[in-house]
């Protein structure tokens, strides 16, 4: 198998299949997933392929499940993953699908036309009903009348007028029932009011219980209303109001009898309409779960169905239209599996013509495949997302997965913090399996479970550098006794408030805490100025060497493409020029982490903590051949010769610039002209060997084609200088710039060393001092604010700031030093890939 | 030398897997990426802990400690307050 550090050798290779046999072995490269088809046809629409009918085909089938699954998700019915994986049926069985799911959407078309019509009949008896009672009570109001008609009569008319109805002679009051929208009564109210200008009666009745819309089964409040009115004139016009504002008028009989009679009848059709309902959903019910349990299975036939159809439109017919020729990249090291798969297919499909895999020759930049595992590939998502690898360049993925967590926890270094990110990675990858299996679909969550091992990773290196700071929830350790003792009499001790210890006299042991910083720093009051000089060194340390480390890569790279040039005209200027510089500034730190100590000593003055230089300011100097600042008693420099030595490294790194930029173009010009040169010489040669009348016209075309070629050239040159030029300034100003970029990894780890230090004092410590049994009280709640603060803030924010900070030093610092990043990522036709696309497709509707 | 102790122990164990580790990884296809994991560990871990080492070897300042860390120092990392001087 291949490893990390490039990609994965691919070849491009041609493929014939027998047409019986190519449904099959395609299905079976779908099963292994290690080919990526060209498309042969690229100039033919998606119309005009081959196979065009069998993807619609397709297409109706998955429109008919997914309007299954909509049904059977309404009714909320759980539907069976068993999470096998069934093989892509055979074309014939197609047919069988087609017909099953044909059957069932049809059933469950018309089972749900049924249902809506019959809860559309059971809408109209309830309304009835609620109706019938509800006017009840309107007409029972008036008892005393002799019958409704007159009592509303009664209502509506003043008694003179009554008086004189004798004398015009009765007049029949009519009224219309029936159900509205509760929202449309005030309308409709002021509507009839205006319209019948004040003569007609509207008493209305609100319905308690929602009722079912049958079209929309949404639920809906409405009201029931009853109109007086009188005369024809006002009936018309009160129906077309009550046509205008959708209230459903129901014929209401007057007599009281009729409408018991009316009710009696209402309610045993309900009754009977119930049952019907009841069984019609039963019916639903039961179809929806036989189908549930297949539906997922199904569903990944249909799309493998459906991708074998449409790898198949990718490819040729040859003449005889016997056979399917393809195109595909194929890893070279599994070449003999896909042997093996075509050789299953041709079995299965019974065909005897075995199919052909021939390797091409082509100049076409072939795809980058990196063959990750779980652990892996989190690592190289995260250098895929800044840009894919050329082909066969080097992959700074698997040194990604040790500097990431680490420069990382140079910044977020504290044990406690770390043990919590550590606990939290460590529980998602035992629990990998059932939280796989789980498939959580919020986004947040998925991040944090796809990079579990950078996370897990990232915290175990922030415990171990936050053992080496010392600093454990802002708390120190002391573990191995702290090199620093107290020496005072109680005297000394109770005149001043503060003291500082002298690291030359015996208050110091001589040899420094084994294992991380002293805890004494964690108490003093100077902390910051120690730890300031410490993290400032680390950082620049392990940058220059994080960005050496770089450039020795990019010569793994010109080894490996044989690209003598760049190595000597790039290559080796770049590492000088980071050696010479910035090395050198690495080692004067370690020289004055050695060199001086303390001491009270009047002859070793030299040596003293009061002449040891700043390494920036010496380094400042050293690079503008500056004479360092003279400081009492003390030499001029930190070792003899160093002035010469310096001003040596200075002058070589700077006489790399010009190499970088003009050693590499120059060659290549050189190059040019003297094949130009062979190349005219010859045809010279050739002229003359010839030699008489044609030689004039032979040597002007010989210019004229030089003069062209020279042209062309010199463009190219001209863009090689630019090039180089650009390539070179980005190396000269990034190796200054990149250097100092590095101080966010002090930056950073000073600022959470800080913000868990002001957490702890400004919250858990006010909980700590608290006397008595109400401390216990007030502790109790300090430290769950305490303790959701530190997860919040401190592990959550701060840990994705060092990450982001993380990602930029290994985007920018580090692979802007060999890495190009120009590559195509390698697409295999895979039935998994395209099967968890369509599931998350469907996860987001 | 009670200094070169940890300087010693530390190396050789980081060191240990480093170097040593690498060339015990069993055979498989993933032994170059464990080999490089390793020493990348290694030699980030040994670096990480010699600089802090060092930077506390010849101590050019030291703490400034108020009364109370003093005393408290002194009671419980045990060096006793000298109190031949009456107050």
């Amino acid at each position: 198998m291949g490893s990390l550090f490039r990609s994965e050798e691919m070849t491009l290779c041609q493929l014939f299949l027998q047409s019986e046999a190519a449904y099959a072995c395609v299905s079976e490269l779908g099963e292994l997933g290690l080919v990526q088809f060209r498309d042969l046809n690229p100039d033919v629409n998606a119309f005009q392929r081959k196979f065009v009918n069998e993807v619609r085909r397709c297409d109706e089938m998955e429109r008919k499940l997914r309007y299954l699954e909509k049904e059977i998700k309404k009714d909320g019915i759980p539907m069976l993953d068993t999470g096998e994986n069934p093989e892509a049926p055979q074309p014939r069985e197609m047919i069988d699908l087609e017909a099953t799911f044909e059957k069932l959407e049809n059933e469950l078309r018309e089972v749900n036309q049924n249902a809506e019509a019959l809860k559309r009949n059971f809408l109209e008896l309830t309304e009835l009903k609620q109706i019938l009672r509800k006017t009840q009570v309107f007409f029972d109001e008036h008892e005393g009348g002799v019958n409704p008609t007159e009592s509303m009569t009664r209502a509506l008319i003043s008694d003179d007028s009554i008086a004189r109805q004798g004398n015009l002679g009765s007049v029949q009051l009519g009224f219309v029932a029936g159900v509205i929208l509760r929202e449309r009564i005030p309308a409709f109210e002021r509507m009839l009011w205006r319209a019948c200008r004040g003569n007609v009666f509207l008493r209305q009745a609100e319905i308690e219980t929602p009722l079912e819309d049958p079209s929309t089964s949404d639920q809906v409040f409405k009201s029931v209303f009853i109109i007086f009115f009188q005369g024809d004139q006002l009936k018309t016009r009160v129906k077309k109001i009550c046509e205008g504002f959708r209230a459903t008028l129901y014929p209401c009989p007057e007599a009281p009898a009729d409408r018991r009679e009316m009710a009696m009848g209402v309610m045993t059709r309900i009754e009977d309409l119930n049952t019907v309902l009841g069984q019609t959903q039963d019916h639903r019910h039961r179809v929806l779960v036989a189908a549930a349990k297949n539906i997922k299975n199904w569903f990944v036939k249909v799309r493998k169905i459906k991708a074998i159809y449409h790898t198949l439109n990718l490819f040729n017919l040859d003449v005889t239209q016997k056979c399917l020729i393809a195109e595909c990249w194929v890893p070279v090291l599994d070449i003999e599996n896909i042997q093996l798969a075509l050789r299953r297919g041709t079995e299965r499909s019974g065909s005897s013509v075995p199919p052909i895999l021939n390797r091409m020759e082509t100049c076409e930049d072939p795809p980058t495949y990196n063959h990750t595992n779980k652990f892996t590939s989190a690592f190289q998502a995260l250098i895929d997302s800044y840009g894919i690898a050329s082909y066969r360049e080097m992959n700074p993925a698997p040194y990604t997965i040790i500097t990431f967590p680490f420069l990382f926890a140079i910044m977020f270094g504290d044990a406690g913090h770390g043990l919590l990110m550590t606990l939290f990675g460590l529980w998602m990858i035992l629990k990998e399996k059932p939280l796989a299996a789980k498939k959580i679909d919020s986004e947040i969550w998925n991040i944090f479970f796809g990079g579990r091992y950078i996370i897990f990773l990232m915290g175990a290196f922030s415990m171990y550098t936050g053992m080496m700071y010392n600093d454990i929830f802002s708390k120190s350790f002391n573990i191995f006794g702290s090199a620093w003792k107290i020496h005072y009499n109680s005297s000394v001790i109770y005149d001043e408030i503060e003291m500082t210890l002298n690291p030359s006299t015996s208050d110091y042991s001589g040899s420094p805490y084994t294992f991380g910083l002293d805890p004494v720093w964690q108490l003093s009051k100077n902390k910051i100025i120690f730890q300031n000089a410490y993290k400032m060194k680390i950082s620049i340390i392990f940058g220059v060497l994080h960005m050496l480390f770089g450039v020795v890569l990019g010569l793994f790279n010109h080894m490996y493409f044989k690209d003598k040039i760049k190595i000597i005209c790039e290559f080796i200027p770049q590492l000088i020029f980071l050696c010479f510089l910035f090395l050198y500034m690495v080692l004067l730190m370690f020289i004055k982490w050695l060199m001086y100590y303390p001491t009270d000593d009047k002859d070793k003055i030299t040596y003293s903590p009061h002449c040891a230089p700043s390494i920036l300011i010496s380094f400042i100097n050293m690079v503008l051949f500056k004479e360092p600042n003279k400081v009492e008693d003390c030499a001029d420099y930190m070792y003899n010769g160093e002035m010469g030595i310096e001003r040596f490294l200075v002058v070589i790194a700077v006489i790399c610039v010009p190499w970088m930029l003009l050693a590499k173009p120059i060659y290549i010009m050189r190059n040019q002209k003297k094949s130009n040169y062979m190349v005219s010489h010859e045809q010279m040669n050739a002229a003359t060997e010839n030699g008489d009348a044609e030689q004039p016209a032979h040597n002007n075309t010989v210019h004229r084609v030089e003069g062209g070629h020279g042209s062309h050239a010199e463009e190219d040159l001209g863009e090689l200088f630019i090039h180089q030029g650009i390539h070179t300034i980005e190396y000269v100003l990034g190796s200054v710039s990149h250097t100092a970029s590095y101080l966010r990894l002090w930056a950073l780890s000073l600022a959470h060393a800080q913000l868990s230090e002001v957490l702890w004092q400004m919250v858990l410590s006010k909980g700590l001092k608290v006397q008595g049994f109400e401390g216990g009280i007030a502790l109790y709640i300090i430290f769950s604010i305490w303790a959701s603060l530190t997860v919040a803030i401190l592990v959550l924010m701060e840990g994705l700031s060092a990450f982001l900070h993380t990602l930029r030093l290994h985007w920018v610092e580090f692979q802007s030093k060999f890495y190009s990043g120009i590559g195509h990522g390698f697409q295999p036709f895979s039935f998994e890939t395209i099967l968890d696309s369509a599931a998350t497709q469907t996860a987001d509707e | 030398m009670s200094t070169a102790i940890p300087l010693i122990v530390f190396t050789v164990l980081w060191g240990g897997v480093g170097i040593g580790l690498p060339f015990v990884v069993p055979k498989g296809p993933n032994r170059g990426i464990i080999q490089v994991i390793l020493i990348l560990t290694a030699a980030t871990c040994w670096l990480f802990w010699l600089c802090c080492y060092l930077a506390q070897l010849n101590p050019l300042i030291g703490p400034r400690l108020n009364r109370h860390a003093i005393l408290l120092m002194a009671r419980e990392w045990g060096d006793k307050i000298n109190s031949s001087v009456t107050i």
